[in-house]
């Protein structure tokens, strides 16, 4: 059944590989920076200039959100994880639009934006805290800039248009003021395009030109459904039925992401609106731990993509400039073994909560109801206790 | 110092997983995240990266063997004891009340040395408390697999308090309800002083308490446990053979003509990127004869008391796969031009061979063909897929001596048989059918006259 040299299955409508397969005339010609040989190319429109420094840190992003991934997969497998939904293949996708927001922006992640939790200096025992089912939450949005993942498909997208005018009417777009001028993005997958909220989120979105940009990481699959049974039309183009510009970005080329979605930040904290971002990259893993794509997707379609491997690919490229050397890669990969080793130890020493706090959380102020409960709910606990204990015979 | 690996939920609510194959044995080394075996769920087949570093010091199950989610499966050291002797996957029966290398049955919450960290802050001095969310006190292995021995040899089990509430999985409630066991009789040697399913087996007289699954090896015997597509099968056979009657009827059929038109098919542009095989033309046959002899495409249905005779036809094919026998079925095949056929055929059986046939091609066939002749076979008296009355088995096309326009020539000849449901074709019909199969494949051209 995971038999994987089996070849492909012979599914007259399985997609081709990277490509649209209704129409590949009708997409947009896609940004790239990178081609899939490391080859550094020029785009008139989007351009990236970067320091050696700032090159390697990307590098370095991309390198641990892997490990992070490959670490908590051995974690789930491990009983230490209820569940983890893998980022692999979408390194360049999410570090690049991670490195593209400011301190005042504010992200609203979908539930697999690892890479954009690590931009924002979340420490990631928190996102393992919430697959660890001790947390629904993680960290503090309020002085992250990060709100929770999101599990429900789509349904961040109209509270980040929500956000977005709430920057609007503090003033806080257009006023050529960097530190102050704020714009809102949000992550979602190519499924959640076939969402209510989606259509009403760039809808709204585009009416009130809201200082939010739509990152859509198309990464060909939600869980079994190929992208070509989800759209009819290539997905940014969804953009232009609502009134907002639309790129489509190499989501594997880090370069190309960057710039573009720095451009998109940009003209939203400037006051010039909306844009839709569709980032087009690969799920290489399994949509989570408990799926197998093995199932519905072919061997030959996974090696495809490993080849435009964006990791690889950035390496190849700082490689051929001479900014990448052994020594750097043995410094990169100890910190890489270190930066697991931490997770490891980590994750076993969150504590399970305290089931009384899920009173806490409910109101910002007491609440006599809530209060209520939460009495009635420690009397129950105790009795319990003492009748466990009892019938027991002390054994606990 | 030792360290235990429970089987983990891999996939969501999962409450069990069956040991498929062990990467590792006793005495190796291990780092971390170095696969240890292979389980397959309910969902699929994953690999158990080790959480520790160290030396294999035990397997704790076997493969074959169905481990419940929370059971310690391995026991891993740091090398600093010595490992435990090898082959401990057999151990002795039990000689006496105390088994301390079993981690089975614990009175207290969980042995010393089980995973520190997952249970720890909740669990610990108070466990009970950590039941009420749902996670926190685990149930340490119960290890009543393998060992025919039911539970009662454990002295050391407690009594729940008399008439008070007794403490139960739901599951095991369901047991002792269905088998007529007061719960409150039973004498509880689960964590937590809870009943376990094997108290309340104990409870049952001379019950077979599990029945003991034997996988161990032996010199002159192989056991395989009947499970799987095995298991499947085993069960729609018997539910076949002793439920419709059957009925075989045979005939010997020169196919010539049938050859020569599958080399010219093979030779045709049209069907250059179809695979034709003499079973194309047999399927086809077969579809002609069930639209001359609709009754033998038809069901029996007990419950309501008629016959459903089926006005399409989900062709089945009987195909031997890496998982067992499965037969996929081309639905709506009397629909589709003979191309259409031979493609779908074609991918079914690709499918199928590569162990990616999904339930729904394998259910609602109305009739089936079992290509006997790929082993080099003659004839068999093939037994009905459950619900269909007519199965046909094809043997060996090949050269044989043969009385060809009254002389003796080389012919390629086949054996067709027919098995069919008394119940609801008698002698006639299904000679009928066979011998419609037979004019079809003597003369193909008899297709278009019939059609």
């Amino acid at each position: 059944m995971t038999d994987a040299a089996a070849g492909p299955p012979r599914d007259p409508q399985a997609p081709q590989e990277a490509q649209y397969p209704q129409d590949p005339a009708a997409a947009q010609p896609m940004v790239q920076l990178l081609d899939r040989h490391g080859v550094r190319r020029t785009h008139p429109e989007h351009e990236v200039d970067l320091e050696p420094e700032e090159l390697l840190a990307l590098l370095r992003d991309m390198v641990l959100l892997r490990r992070l991934d490959t670490e908590s997969e051995a974690l789930q497998r491990q009983g230490q994880l209820g569940l983890w939904p893998g980022s692999r293949g979408q390194e360049a996708a999410q570090v690049g639009a991670g490195r593209a927001t400011r301190r005042q922006d504010q992200v609203f992640p979908s539930y697999r934006d690892h890479g954009a939790v690590l931009a924002r200096g979340i420490d990631p025992l928190h996102i393992l805290s919430v697959f660890r089912g001790v947390d629904h939450g993680g960290w503090d949005p309020a002085t992250t800039g990060m709100h929770p993942y999101t599990l429900v498909i789509a349904a961040q997208m109209l509270p980040a248009v929500g956000y977005a005018m709430g920057v609007q009417r503090d003033g806080a777009v257009g006023t050529g003021d960097a530190a102050r001028d704020s714009a809102v993005i949000t992550y979602f997958g190519d499924g959640a395009t076939s969402q209510g909220e989606a259509a009403e989120a760039l809808n709204w979105a585009s009416v009130y030109q809201a200082p939010v940009v739509f990152f859509c990481q198309n990464n060909q699959w939600a869980i079994s459904e190929p992208v070509s049974r989800q759209s009819p039309v290539p997905l940014h183009q969804r953009a232009a039925g609502s009134g907002m510009p639309a790129v489509l970005v190499d989501g594997n080329d880090v370069l190309a992401v960057l710039a573009v979605t720095r451009a998109a930040m940009d003209r939203a904290r400037a006051g010039g609106g909306p844009t839709f971002i569709e980032a087009f990259t690969y799920r290489m893993g399994a949509h989570t731990t408990s799926d197998d794509p093995t199932r519905y997707r072919s061997a030959a379609e996974v090696d495809a993509w490993r080849e435009k491997d964006p990791i690889d690919r950035f390496r190849t490229h700082l490689r051929a400039e001479g900014l990448l050397d052994d020594e750097h890669e043995a410094a990169l990969a100890a910190e890489s073994d270190a930066f697991a080793e931490r997770l490891r130890a980590g994750v076993r020493e969150i504590p399970d909560p305290d089931p009384v706090s899920m009173f806490e959380h409910a109101y910002a102020e007491p609440h006599p109801q809530v209060l209520a409960e939460r009495d009635e709910f420690l009397a129950a606990w105790e009795q319990h206790d003492e009748e466990a204990r009892e019938l027991a015979g002390g054994a606990s | 110092m030792n360290q235990r690996f429970a089987l983990p939920d891999v996939g969501e609510g999962l409450t069990e997983a069956e040991i498929v194959s062990w990467k590792v044995t006793t005495g190796d080394t291990v780092a971390v995240n170095d696969v240890l075996v292979e389980i397959e769920t309910a969902k699929s087949l994953v690999e158990l990266p080790s959480p520790y570093a160290g030396t294999v010091v035990r397997l704790l199950a076997a493969e074959g063997e169905t481990v419940d989610v929370g059971a310690d499966i391995v026991v891993i050291g740091d090398g600093a004891e010595p490992a435990e002797p090898a082959e401990p996957a057999e151990p002795a029966e039990p000689a006496g009340p105390a088994e301390p290398a079993q981690p089975a049955e614990p009175v207290a919450p969980a042995p010393a040395e089980a995973t520190p960290s997952a249970a720890a802050p909740a669990a610990g001095a108070d466990s009970s408390g950590a039941t009420l969310v749902g996670y926190g006190t685990r149930e340490a292995a119960p290890s009543r697999r393998r060992r025919g021995a039911p539970a009662a040899q454990q002295t050391a089990a407690q009594q729940p308090a008399a008439g008070g509430h007794v403490l139960a999985k739901p599951p095991v409630r369901k047991l002792a309800r269905d088998l007529g066991v007061d719960l409150a009789t039973a004498r509880a040697t689960g964590p937590g002083g809870t009943v376990t399913r094997a108290d309340v087996l104990a409870l049952v007289p001379s019950a077979p308490a599990e029945p003991a699954r034997r996988v161990e090896k032996h010199d002159r015997e192989r056991h395989v446990p009947i499970r799987g597509v095995r298991k499947a099968t085993a069960a729609a056979m018997v539910e076949s053979a002793f439920s419709a009657p059957h009925v075989t009827v045979f005939t010997t059929v020169d196919a010539t003509r049938t050859m020569k038109l599958v080399q010219r098919l093979k030779a045709d542009p049209e069907y250059a990127d179809v695979r034709v095989s003499p079973l194309l033309l047999v399927a086809k046959a077969l579809l002609v004869a069930v639209r001359r002899n609709p009754d033998i495409n038809a069901t029996w249905d007990e419950a309501n008391q008629v016959i459903v005779v089926k006005n399409y036809v989900n062709l089945g094919i009987a195909v031997a796969t890496p998982r067992g026998l499965l037969v996929p079925n081309v639905k709506d095949a009397d629909e589709l031009s003979l191309k259409d056929l031979a493609v779908r055929l074609g991918e079914l059986t690709a499918t199928a061979r590569a162990g990616k046939a999904q339930p729904r091609d394998l259910a609602e066939g109305t009739i089936t063909i079992t290509n006997v002749g790929t082993f080099g076979i003659d004839a068999g008296t093939p037994i009905l897929n459950p619900g269909e009355a007519a199965i046909l088995a094809v043997g060996k096309i090949s050269q044989r001596p043969w009385v060809h326009k009254g002389k003796v020539r080389p012919r390629y000849l086949a054996t067709l048989s027919l098995s069919f449901d008394h119940r609801m074709l008698d002698g006639e019909s299904g000679s009928r059918a066979l011998a419609d199969i037979a004019a079809v494949l003597e003369d193909p051209a008899r297709a278009l006259t019939w059609s």
